[in-house]
């Protein structure tokens, strides 16, 4: 088992019955926005419809990952075609582009043409430093025996803490229940050597489940020969060990910088200031008692 | 916030302009309880020194007050909860990453102690339990007042967790303020000095520490001055400095005036937490405090490398 992949709970605390860390390679470089995951997740796992309307930012009416959501596919409509940069290019060019589309009305999404069209299907990371785990005070998160972050249904008491503590905002309450709810990246198929739903369902393989080390191996891969190809903007995000929540269990390539999707381009998991947090907490207590003590006994007569 | 320093640079970009975090679920409970949390251990440990300095009269009536606020703290957190009926599964674990777990502890022993304490202050009884209860209420207390700031700071809200160091100290001194304020209301004026020493220096305390947060937090901090927040904390300001002169001047000879005084600080006091819980919503919901900073970080070389380009054949560290 990798050194590089460890958390503070595996596989350290299962001894023999950890099993390898498993996780996602979600390579949106691929996706074709079908939303089958999102669909086979809800199937699967009996997560509650998520009406949000219509809100006319693309294709995407999910919106955002949340308790009721847990696969969500990001669309993203950029004026801008693969491998020109308009500061490159000339950029009277993307304007008539610009004018062209505002004169005829014309709307296509072909690559070439000074448009296209970004598509991420995002899911909760499952940290190696996980901040909605550390600062759950019921226990119902932990680390299951396959590296993944999950939520006990019959613990979570509904504190809310670990909702603002995700950088990424995964977790959410659900209403009328009252609890929390995210992916638990399929935990009863995983137990049963089976593929999680999304990635079983995903038609091009944009999403790949595997053994976390070879799918860093294959990204790897990928992103150079997308880079060779001319997409110079193709990242690899959360793909290592060393950034600000030690690497993630699920991983994205990205054609562009982490925001344009709704991603933060430096997470860090809040626990790294757990030290300094604390100890201005009690140095302010200890100033209150001292200063109390002054106040109302140095006035004694 | 956004980062706009570089002529080639695009403006700040967003995911249709969402969220990137979760704005926090927590209900109007929760500042309420950052309220009588601080007012509840503030008091605790006025009424054991007032007890120390022989101020019979003063301890007598703090010690009530600080039951009050650490009797109330538990039933607002258990009625925030999603499932109230599981607030025992707080106790499950002690957790020192999580402020929240130490924070039900805290509660237990204070609320045991402080039971105690009060119940000798007020009638006379379990006096021998109570010589151990009354300085462990009291030590109790002092967390009590500061680990809210710990536990809001230890998320990925920006205008919490950028304020870590300084948030403590505006808790603190509004502990001192909230309970210096409320034995002062309820104390006859004569024997009520000592409280309104306190009250005094802790609403000074809060004004200084609120001061010193805003220069610090630099554009971290604008979530403080703005929309709601701001509101609260220009309410808290006029509030704490209307209620400290009231009680400074005319505090020591009228009864009336010590009251509407205190009860001023104490306002001010809940507004100061309004305007922190506020602000940390605000920081939540808009991606540009979320985003900026990061970006920022990322830009000027001080990023962790969450995002990284191949470069020459091999996956480098990507800089825009
Ligand atoms: S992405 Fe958020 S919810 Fe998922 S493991 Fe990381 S901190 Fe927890
Ligand atoms: S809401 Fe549930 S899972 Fe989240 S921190 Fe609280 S108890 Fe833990």
């Amino acid at each position: 088992m990798s050194e590089r992949l460890r958390t503070h709970a595996w596989p350290g605390t299962y001894d023999g019955e950890a099993k390898p860390r498993m996780g996602f390679f979600t390579d949106t470089s691929i996706c074709i926005g079908c939303k089958a995951c999102e669909v086979a997740c809800k199937e699967w796992n009996r997560v509650p419809e998520s009406p949000q309307g219509f809100t006319g930012d693309s294709y995407d009416n999910t919106v955002d990952l949340g308790a009721n959501s847990w696969r969500h596919v990001a669309f993203v409509e950029q004026r801008k075609p693969l491998g020109i940069d308009a500061a490159e290019r000339s950029l009277a060019e993307a304007a008539n582009l610009d004018q062209l589309v505002a004169e005829t009305g014309l709307q296509t999404y072909q690559e070439g043409d000074g448009l296209r069209w970004l598509m991420a299907s995002d899911v909760c990371k499952h940290c190696t430093e996980a901040a909605c785990l550390e600062v759950c005070p019921t226990g119902a998160l932990f680390r299951t025996e396959f590296g993944t972050v999950v939520v006990q249904e019959d613990v979570c008491n509904g504190c809310g803490y670990c909702v603002p503590a995700c950088p990424f905002g995964v977790l959410d309450q659900r209403e009328g229940d009252g609890r929390v709810w995210k992916c638990t990246l399929c935990y009863d198929r995983l137990k049963d050597d089976q593929e999680p739903a999304c990635a079983q369902a995903c038609p091009t393989d944009s999403i790949q489940f595997g053994e976390l080390d070879d799918l860093r191996e294959r990204a790897r891969a990928r992103v150079e020969a997308l880079a060779e190809a001319g997409a110079e903007r193709a990242q690899l995000y959360l793909a290592g060990d060393d950034d600000g929540i030690g690497g993630a269990g699920a991983f994205f390539l990205l054609l562009d910088d982490p925001e344009v999707y709704g991603l933060p381009p430096d997470p860090v998991d809040a626990t790294r200031d757990l030290g300094s947090t604390w100890a201005a907490a009690g140095v302010a207590a200890a100033a209150l008692g001292a200063a109390l003590a002054a106040v109302v006994l140095g006035g004694r007569r | 916030m956004s980062a706009t320093t570089g002529a080639t640079r695009p403006p700040q970009r967003s995911y249709h302009g969402n969220p990137v975090i979760k704005e926090p679920i927590w209900k109007p409970e929760i500042p309420w309880y950052f309220f009588t949390g601080g007012l509840g251990g503030g008091s605790a440990a006025l009424a054991y020194l007032a007890e120390l300095g022989g101020h019979e009269q003063l301890a007598r009536r703090a010690w009530p007050i600080a039951l009050g606020g650490i009797g109330v703290s538990p039933l607002l957190l258990i009625s925030d909860l999603g499932v109230p009926h599981r607030f025992l599964n707080m106790l499950r674990m002690f957790k020192v990453t999580s402020p929240m777990s130490v924070g039900s502890w805290l509660l237990v022993a204070g609320g045991a102690t402080t039971t105690v304490a009060a119940t000798n202050a007020l009638t006379g009884r379990l006096a021998g339990p109570a010589r151990l209860a009354k300085p462990a209420a009291a030590l109790v207390g002092l967390p009590i007042s500061t680990y809210t700031a710990a536990l809001i700071a230890q998320t990925a809200v920006p205008a919490w967790h950028g304020a870590r160091r300084e948030l403590p100290a505006i808790f603190a001194a509004g502990a001192a303020a909230s309970a210096g304020a409320a034995a002062t209301i309820a104390t006859p004026v004569r024997h009520a000095a000592p409280a309104r020493r306190v009250a005094l220096a802790g609403a000074a305390a809060e004004l200084l520490s609120v001061q010193a947060m805003e220069q610090w937090l630099g554009a971290v901090g604008e979530p403080y001055h703005v929309e709601q927040a701001g509101t609260y904390a220009r309410a808290a300001r006029a509030l704490t400095v209307g209620g400290a002169l009231l009680i400074g001047a005319a505090g020591a000879r009228s009864r009336v005036a010590a009251a509407v005084g205190g009860g001023m600080v104490l306002a001010g006091a809940v507004c100061e937490r309004w305007s922190v819980f506020k602000a940390g919503l605000q920081s939540a919901r808009d991606p540009k405090y979320v985003v900026g900073p990061q970006r920022e970080r990322v830009d000027g070389g001080r990023g962790h490398g969450a995002s990284r380009r191949a470069l020459d054949g091999r996956v480098a560290e990507g800089a825009r």
